[in-house]
């Protein structure tokens, strides 16, 4: 018999397979071309613009845009790759609402900011459609430089030492390229396996060597790299994830909210992935959103997000929780798990109020409890531990402002090292850099 | 409420807005449709000498200029006068001016520059009852090129001698529609004048080449991988037509000839506009043909609710008011004072007025590291390019200075009199007052 969204535990297939296609097609479609015109037209070409200040990679999007209006999506594509060779995810994923959107002018004026990601998108997906990768490899310089993670900082990396004319080597743990753009974010932001398209046409480039499998720590050893590279760029990401501190916490049922996204990501059948009726996760962040939505997605029948402070705290802009609330999902602030109640499996989740004071959180003493089957945890991740002689900064990798780490000849960029918020966009911006930086280094 | 009607040359229509000379008035169909839609008149496209109709080109007959959002901003032409049989119009004209008798019927005529030929067509247009004829010396295309349209209202002696046969030849009032395409309106539309014309309309469209096409190095539009420049008009046009309008309005030669005003009217404020140049009735054509006759609703209530809040009774109480403000540069008070001033709370922050400023103009406004844009006064000349850039209405405004105020720019204190170019000490020719 069939699974339905009322069917208790976890359980497969509660949606049918023409439900599950609408429900992860591609959020915000493509415009067409007339739309991008209407949308370009709406650009007001500020000088010195909010927008490209917004943007971590600074991009030049008056230009882009006004490469648009005049009928040369390509043109404009140059444009951002220029500044983001991974331009067309960053279209996809990143919180323009608080990034250029949120800076557009257009937004003081009117409330309604030209719509810069989609714009964005509609430059990049029209080069990459036809296939052209504007970008050549430099002379050869002869140099070497080892690139650890192929995340959206270590691709960014590798891609602008290539442009340079250095030999990069391109070390990934896992079966596939990508680091979260592959595994981390909502498929509908995604759709049609566009980070693994995305990742073939930057590899165009060549000069890049990838070797799939390789862990640093497990067999790669970063003594041995600086000694082999003539530079070492890590973009490992964090790979741990926090604990959650709440008695009963290890029941089955309890899972991290980002093998989740990963499972579903690489799955080829959403209905034979298993769901919860009642989910709950726990976190206020850009995952929490992803794994609650695409949860509800899956046809559980209650998801509900747990964040342990206000709203207007949550890592996730005002955007994705409105997208949420959207998608059926209940936002609970103000709320700490303290309990995972359940014989062997969790089927109850026991939480407490709590107040926000000076910084820190006081219980409140009143709780209820939720039923559930399965637990997401969203509360953020951890560097895995580093190797040694890396100096830290809070628990990730201390970096100057070029991404240089404690280590000489070590760069690191992307989630693992200090500074910048954890999103897509930023990683690229400190791959590029390091690499110019790299560059500039092994030119002298 | 306002009272829209108008008497033009003794034509009344119950308003100032009539279609032009042109597609929308080549039959009986639209010309019915346009009047249930509330148009007060029309000028039925132009109408030629009898024999064998008119044969246009069978490609594309239109080329168009946009702004933002495909906005139609200008269009040009290469259609002919109407290619319908002469006595097919003639029928129409009548039925439909017998079923309209309250709307303004004129009738546009082409024919050669021979009196016989003009002599043969009046009284059939008479004939109809129509209220009136325009005299077509303006389209710049196709009928030029056979000796007709502007290639007549391009010489003035032309104008007057047609003219001159209408009127002997016909009771019927004589509108001369001018061509803008030549160097100073002011000419032709005096030997309107000198012919007998009853008033003037203008203008015709604009000889001009919309786009050319970068593949096949085609002007548009493009017959076959060839183009012929096309009559422009729309709202691209309005500056050039109002400019020309007041010309002749304020000209001592022709002021107070009546005129009907033509040129990218699109809005009520657009005729209006005309109006007070000295115009009694206004001609649409590309508002219409872009979004059709229901235009002319927007365009008569806009235009009621003005006058009513300015206490205008009627078209004549506000036309031609523009008139005597429209003078020579050199007339200008040079002691009139500007500065631009900046509104910080609707100021959005684009940087425009900035940039072009900086780049283009005379480095009179400043830019903060937190984008707080101020106007420099000891720069500030007052260009207003500012004022025109900023995407946002009224952010910027130019204040003037007040009498005794030190123009920082100048060192100089405002004075309280007109002062003008023919009085300033700069200018050889100018007499110094003893």
């Amino acid at each position: 018999m069939a699974s339905t969204p009322w069917t208790p535990g976890i359980t497969a297939g509660r949606l049918s397979q023409e439900e599950i296609k609408q429900n992860f097609s591609d959020i915000d479609p493509l415009f067409e071309p007339h739309e991008a015109a209407v949308a370009a037209d709406r650009c007001y070409f500020c000088y010195d613009a909010p927008c490209i200040t917004a943007c971590p990679t600074a991009i030049d999007i008056p230009l882009f845009i006004r490469q648009i209006q005049t009928g040369t999506p390509e043109a404009a594509a140059k444009t951002i790759l220029d500044q983001n060779i991974l331009g067309g995810m960053c279209a996809r994923v990143c919180p323009t609402e608080t990034l250029c959107e949120e800076a557009c002018v257009r937004e003081a004026a009117e409330g309604k900011p030209v719509e810069i990601g989609r714009l964005q998108r509609y430059a990049t997906d029209t080069l990459m459609a036809a296939s052209v990768h504007p970008f050549e490899r430099g002379p050869e310089t002869g140099k070497t430089i080892a690139v650890v993670g192929a995340g959206p900082a270590g691709l960014a990396c590798a891609h602008r030492l290539a442009m340079r004319g250095h030999s990069v080597t391109l070390f990934e743990a896992k079966e596939k390229l990508g680091g979260l753009n592959e595994y981390g974010i909502a498929a509908y932001k995604t759709a049609g396996g566009f980070a693994e398209r995305e990742v073939d046409w930057l590899l165009q480039i060549g000069g890049i060597t990838v070797e799939y499998g390789r862990k640093l720590g497990s067999g790669l050893e970063l003594g041995t790299l600086t000694s082999e590279y003539d530079a070492v760029f890590l973009g490992v990401g964090l790979g741990a994830v926090n604990a959650l501190r709440a008695e009963g916490e290890d029941k089955d049922g309890v899972q991290d909210a980002v093998a989740f996204i990963a499972d579903l990501r690489q799955s080829d059948d959403l209905t034979k992935l298993p769901i919860g009726r009642n989910v709950i996760v726990i976190g206020g962040g850009m995952t929490a959103v992803d794994a609650a939505v695409q949860s509800k997605l899956l046809g559980a029948e209650n998801v509900t997000i747990a964040y342990r402070r206000g709203r207007d705290r949550m890592g996730a802009s005002g955007h994705e929780q409105d997208h949420a609330t959207s998608a059926g999902v209940r936002l609970l602030t103000h709320v700490v798990l303290r309990q995972v109640i359940g014989n062997g499996a969790v089927r109850e989740a026991e939480f407490e109020y709590v107040t926000e004071t000076d910084g820190g959180l006081a219980g409140t003493g009143e709780t209820f409890r939720l039923p559930a089957d399965q637990i997401f945890k969203a509360i953020g991740q951890t560097l895995e531990a580093g190797p040694e002689g890396l100096t830290l900064q809070g628990n990730k990798i201390a970096v100057d402002e070029n991404g240089r780490t404690s280590i000489d000849g070590v760069w690191a960029g992307g989630d693992c090292a200090a500074g910048g918020d954890d999103l897509t966009v930023t990683a690229v911006a400190e791959g590029r850099d390091a690499a110019e930086d790299i560059h500039r280094a092994l030119s002298q | 409420m306002a009272d829209l009607t108008t008497d033009f040359l003794g034509i009344k229509s119950p308003n100032p807005f009539w279609l032009a000379s042109a597609p929308p008035t080549d039959k009986e169909y639209n010309v019915r449709r346009a009047f249930e839609a509330g148009w007060g008149g029309v000028v039925w496209k132009t109408l030629g000498s009898e024999g064998p109709p008119v044969v246009n080109v069978n490609g594309p007959r239109y080329g168009a200029i946009y702004g933002a959002d495909r906005r139609l901003l200008g269009l040009n032409n290469i259609e002919l006068i109407t290619d319908r049989p002469l006595e097919v119009n003639l029928r129409e004209i009548k039925t439909v001016k017998r079923d309209y008798p309250d709307r303004a019927m004129i009738v546009s005529l082409m024919v050669p520059c021979e009196e016989e030929a003009w002599k043969a067509i009046l009284p059939r247009v008479e004939d109809t009852g129509a209220d009136g004829i325009e005299l077509n010396f303006g389209c710049p295309h196709g009928m030029s090129e056979r000796g007709m349209g502007s290639a007549v209202g391009q010489v003035p002696e032309y104008i007057e001698m047609v003219t001159r046969w209408c009127k002997q030849h016909s009771r019927m009032p004589v509108i001369v529609k001018l061509t803008p395409n030549i160097t100073d309106v002011r000419y032709p539309a005096r030997a309107a004048k000198a012919g007998g014309a009853d008033a003037v309309s203008l203008i015709n469209t604009i000889s001009s080449i919309t786009s050319v096409n970068l593949d096949d190095f085609s002007p548009e539009p493009s017959i076959d991988g060839k183009g012929s420049h096309g009559g422009y008009c729309g709202p691209a046009v309005k500056p050039i037509a109002m400019n020309m309008v007041a010309e002749i309005a304020r000209d001592p030669e022709t002021h107070g000839l009546p005129i009907s005003g033509i040129g990218g009217i699109t809005t009520w404020r657009d005729a209006a506009e005309f109006i007070s140049l000295g115009c009694g009735t206004v001609q649409v054509c590309t508002a219409a043909m872009t979004y059709g006759f229901k235009v002319v609703e927007e365009m008569k209530s806009g235009l009621s609710q003005w006058m009513d809040e300015k206490g205008y009774a009627r078209i004549d109480d506000f036309m031609g008011r523009a008139v005597p403000n429209v003078t020579d540069w050199q007339y200008l008070n040079l002691n009139y004072v500007t500065k631009a001033r900046i509104d910080q709370d609707s100021c959005i922050k684009c940087g425009r007025c900035y940039v072009a400023c900086e780049d283009t103009s005379h480095q009179a406004i400043s830019m903060s590291p937190d984008r707080v844009f101020e106007v420099i006064d000891e720069e500030c000349v007052a260009c207003n390019l500012c004022v025109n850039v900023c995407p946002v209405e009224d952010c910027i405004t130019m204040e003037k200075m007040q009498v005794g105020q030190v123009d920082p720019r100048t060192g100089k204190t405002v004075e309280p009199d007109y002062a003008n170019w023919t009085m300033h000490p700069n200018n050889p020719s100018s007499q110094a007052a003893e």
